[in-house]
């Protein structure tokens, strides 16, 4: 079921870029997509981890919450560079993922790193070492907004 | 409708380059190179976002638009590795970061301040 | 000239991460500023291929976006562990 459904995702994107649609282009690319995938399901890396389009549902609502997250910061952090006298207060601290599996947080790391202004530096069982900007980027982050959000997400699945 | 799209467009390319700008200017401003790194994000998701936009507008409903969002999402999934492992690469070399506060030793819920927070598992 | 004006802009980026690659004092500075490097590419490239009116760079920028991370990744293994081929599961250091 995921092997065809991991086929049909492939062939979609051979369609994306290839842009010329010959029968022998096409079925070259039905090909491709097709023996690719077989590989995948044979060396078992067709699991929940390796082609989670069970993840597509939340994606919906998570990246346009997240877009903005990474806007307002942008714009904070941009304030903070042309600011004349440089007003930054680095700050390292930890924060607890309160995510179940790995792709939690995973997810939950990565969306601190892509919010300008925070930084995953580590990442040790389920808590993560966070260098900030300011002090006020880490302790928004420890108020655990993000992360709330980030459960939310992963309850979708 | 054409101009509308133009000026749209136009304006969304601009506020690109803008941020673009404001990235690189922080990546030779920033003190050492975690704050560098805060620079460098702002390009790889501002700057590229709101360009590649105006790029998808100019391009209309095409296989070209897609492209364009290709190549903002292989942005958006590369920036975090590469900045978390430039980050713990730095942090493995004893580079220190410069901190205004620590405060990596805060009790976390239950458990009290243990190690420092360097041990960072593979990622 | 609206992508005109984005390549300049690209291009004055450019030399603001080039004058970090040269003065970075650390080595990860120099890492640093050669991803950015690599990410503004792939954005020039974009820009180009409006410029030109050739969409056929895009291929070209998806692709490098691909070599950037690689590269970036090589480099830092590279001067963590000073052998590509390290393997943490060897236990000892090569």
């Amino acid at each position: 079921m995921r092997t065809i459904s991991l086929a049909i995702f492939l062939f979609a994107f051979w369609l994306a870029l290839s842009g010329h649609y010959t029968f022998a282009l096409v079925g070259a690319g039905l090909l491709s997509a097709v023996l690719c995938a077989l590989a995948a399901r044979h060396m078992l890396v067709v699991d929940p981890e390796g082609h989670p389009f069970q993840l597509l549902k939340g994606m919906v609502t998570y990246l346009p919450w997240l877009a903005w997250e990474i806007v307002k910061s942008a714009w904070a952090v941009t304030r903070i560079i042309l600011h004349p006298g440089l007003p930054i207060s680095p700050t390292m601290t930890r924060v607890q993922a309160s995510q179940r599996s790995a792709a939690g947080i995973a997810t939950y790391g990565n969306s601190i790193t892509l919010t300008p202004g925070t930084l995953t530096v580590g990442l040790t069982n389920s808590e993560l070492v966070v260098h900030a900007l300011t002090r006020d980027g880490a302790l928004d982050l420890e108020s655990g907004r993000m992360d709330r959000r980030v459960s939310k997400f992963e309850g979708t699945l | 409708m054409a101009l509308l799209i133009d000026v749209a467009s136009g304006v969304l390319i601009a506020a690109g380059c803008f941020f673009i700008l404001v990235g690189a200017f922080g990546l030779v401003r920033m003190p050492d190179v975690y704050t560098r790194a805060h620079g460098t994000s702002i390009i790889d998701t501002v700057g590229a976002g709101f360009l590649l936009m105006g790029l998808m507008l100019q391009a209309g409903w095409s296989l070209v638009t897609l492209k364009l969002l290709f190549v903002l999402a292989i942005s958006f999934f590369t920036l975090p590795v590469v900045a978390h492992a430039l980050a713990q690469a730095a942090l493995h070399e004893n580079i220190t970061p410069k901190l205004a506060e620590d405060r990596r030793t805060r009790a976390l819920g239950k458990d009290a301040p243990t190690g420092t927070g360097d041990e960072s598992g593979k990622a | 000239m609206m992508f005109a004006g984005a390549a300049a802009a690209l291009l004055v980026a450019f030399a603001l991460a080039a004058l970090r690659a040269i003065k970075g004092p650390t080595v990860f500075d120099r890492a640093l500023a050669g991803n950015t490097v690599g990410s503004l590419a792939i954005l020039l490239l974009a820009v180009f291929g409006f410029l030109t009116g050739r969409p056929e760079f895009l291929d070209i920028a998806l692709t490098y976006g691909l070599l950037n991370l690689i590269g970036t990744l090589a480099v830092l293994k590279f001067f963590r562990h000073g052998d590509l081929a390290y393997d943490a599961d060897e236990g000892k250091e090569p």
